[in-house]
């Protein structure tokens, strides 16, 4: 029997206070049957990482709003990739140029949405990944 | 590889998480709390694998109504005792949607300063519904916890449901937090609650009425326990969760009598005064005989739950199997629901051998 279920982290990094959007997918996710680790404002990539590793998530879905996702995506990468999770998907929404999500995919991370996204289409992204990643990573 | 206790040999992949998780590394814990909780295929055998390793951490289980400020404490403890050179392993239990299995799991978030902190490591549980089963899985994801050499593990659950309770009681100290709003209903608070408590804290004491609280809940305590006095341990006095009592001490020792402390969590006030009501409960475990004998019966509760789960799963594959021979007459065949479970059970038997 084997009931892997989806495991997300959803993180808002950055000093701005608005954690509205990261609530709002948090609870569409759980929603679609997701379990959502939700950890509050003001993540570093750091916090963002070990959390991801130590709750060993499928996905990380972070939330930027204050214009620092070039840096924060790509360091987030990193950090998994260094602590060994190597098959995490790193989503995520904000106010991002399609210019720079184009860049950002190059460097690893998943498809990015816009402020005026359907919750939905994050779900159907997320599940549409894990099924195709397969579930057999369970003891890699 | 024979192994006289019969679990299944580990897969070649199990086998390198072994070592990864004998190395050490934080990640095969994680993966292996993963496979836990999944219930993977030879979970199981991973666990007996490090089952050797079992019974250095000492375990603590914090509980009480929703928002009474568990996380809170449960991260100012854990400050506490790293920064005494301790490491922590924190399980976070939260309720899963009965509707769609999902989960928010937001324990964390009154955790967030320990994220990084080397020696600590936190996981959040969704209760994932499963009858019994949740108590078998935080139990056995403490004992990854434990094999993999914390000292301490805190398990973190909400006391609403029979299972939460199972939880916190199959922990060495039971900690009910509870908050001055909870005044009112202590009477009638679920039973449960208050007879699992080997610890009772009164959070958020920043706030009208928590003496009033303490004072009740020391009344209703005493007529439990029967009074400071007792000469009997208490022991956790009627709670039915823990199948055999333990063995009265050969000398009489003074009985354990939850004492009520007062914190703000938010400030770590009072929380110098639980660590050490937490030492002293443990030391009366020692003395008394009944830390043996209190692990003792939450593993042997825990063997039997794994019986359970074993025949629930041979029960489940022998009537997929009935179904493929059967089609759509599985119910009918014109045999008795009685017969049908026979034939089942004699194949599962068989099968087994
Ligand atoms: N005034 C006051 N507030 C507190 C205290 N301890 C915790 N809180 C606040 O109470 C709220 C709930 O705290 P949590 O630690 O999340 O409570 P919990 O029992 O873990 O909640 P659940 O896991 O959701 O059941 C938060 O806003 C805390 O900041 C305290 O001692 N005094
Ligand atoms: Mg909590």
């Amino acid at each position: 029997m084997n009931d892997k279920k989806i495991r997300v982290l959803v993180a808002k990094p950055g000093l701005d206070g608005h954690d509205r959007g990261a609530k709002v997918i948090a609870a569409a996710l759980r929603d679609a049957g997701m379990e959502v680790i939700y950890t509050g404002l003001h993540q570093t990539p750091e916090k963002i990482a070990a959390t991801a590793l130590q709750e060993d998530v499928d996905v990380v879905a972070l939330s930027v709003l204050s214009g620092a996702h070039m840096t924060l995506f790509p360091r987030v990468v990193d950090l998994l990739q260094e602590s060994g999770m190597t098959d995490v998907l790193v989503t995520g929404g904000g106010i991002i140029p399609a210019e720079d999500a184009e860049t950002l995919q190059a460097k690893g991370v998943g498809r990015l949405f816009g402020p005026g996204t359907a919750t939905t289409d994050a779900v159907e992204y997320i599940r549409a990944w894990f099924t195709d990643r397969g579930v057999g990573r369970s003891t890699e | 590889m024979t192994d006289s206790a019969g679990a299944p040999p580990l897969t070649q992949p199990l086998q390198d998480l072994l070592a990864r998780f004998e190395a050490g590394e934080p990640f095969a814990l994680a993966r292996s709390i993963s496979l836990v909780e999944d219930q993977a295929e030879g979970f199981e055998s991973l666990l007996h694998a490090l089952h050797d390793r079992l019974g250095r951490a000492r375990r603590l289980g914090i509980t009480g109504p929703p928002g009474a400020g568990k996380s809170t404490l449960t991260s100012a403890l854990a400050r506490l005792l790293r920064d005494a050179g301790e490491t922590v392993g924190i399980i976070a239990v939260d309720p899963s949607s009965p509707f769609t299995g999902g989960a928010l799991l937001g324990d964390r978030v009154r955790m967030d300063e320990l994220a990084t902190e080397p020696g600590i490591f936190i996981r959040s549980m969704a209760s994932r519904g499963s009858h019994g089963g949740l108590s078998a899985t935080t139990r056995e994801a403490a004992d990854l916890m434990d094999a993999f050499g914390f000292d301490r593990i805190i398990l973190e659950t909400v006391g609403v449901g029979q299972s939460e309770l199972e939880i916190a009681s199959q922990a060495d100290t039971t900690v009910v937090v509870l908050v001055p709003e909870s005044g009112d209903g202590i009477q009638a608070m679920k039973a449960g609650l208050m007879e699992v408590a080997d610890l009772f804290v009164v959070n958020k004491a920043d706030r009208p009425g928590a003496d009033r609280l303490k004072k009740e809940i020391g009344i209703v305590n005493s007529l439990r326990t029967g009074g400071p006095q007792a000469s009997v341990p208490a022991h956790h006095g009627v709670d039915l969760s823990r199948k055999s009592r333990p063995t009265p001490p050969p000398e009489p020792i003074e009985a354990w009598d939850p004492p009520v402390l007062m914190s703000v969590a938010s400030s770590g006030e009072g929380l110098p005064e639980l660590a050490a009501e937490v030492d002293r409960h443990h030391a009366w475990l020692r003395a008394t005989g009944s830390l043996q004998s209190r692990r003792a019966a939450a593993a042997a509760e825990h063997a039997r739950i794994v019986l359970e789960r074993a025949v629930t799963r041979r029960g489940a594959e022998a009537w997929r199997a009935w179904i493929e021979e059967v089609g759509d007459d599985a119910g009918l065949a014109g045999r008795s629901p009685y017969e049908t479970a026979r034939i089942l059970t004699a194949r599962i038997c068989r099968d087994a051998q």
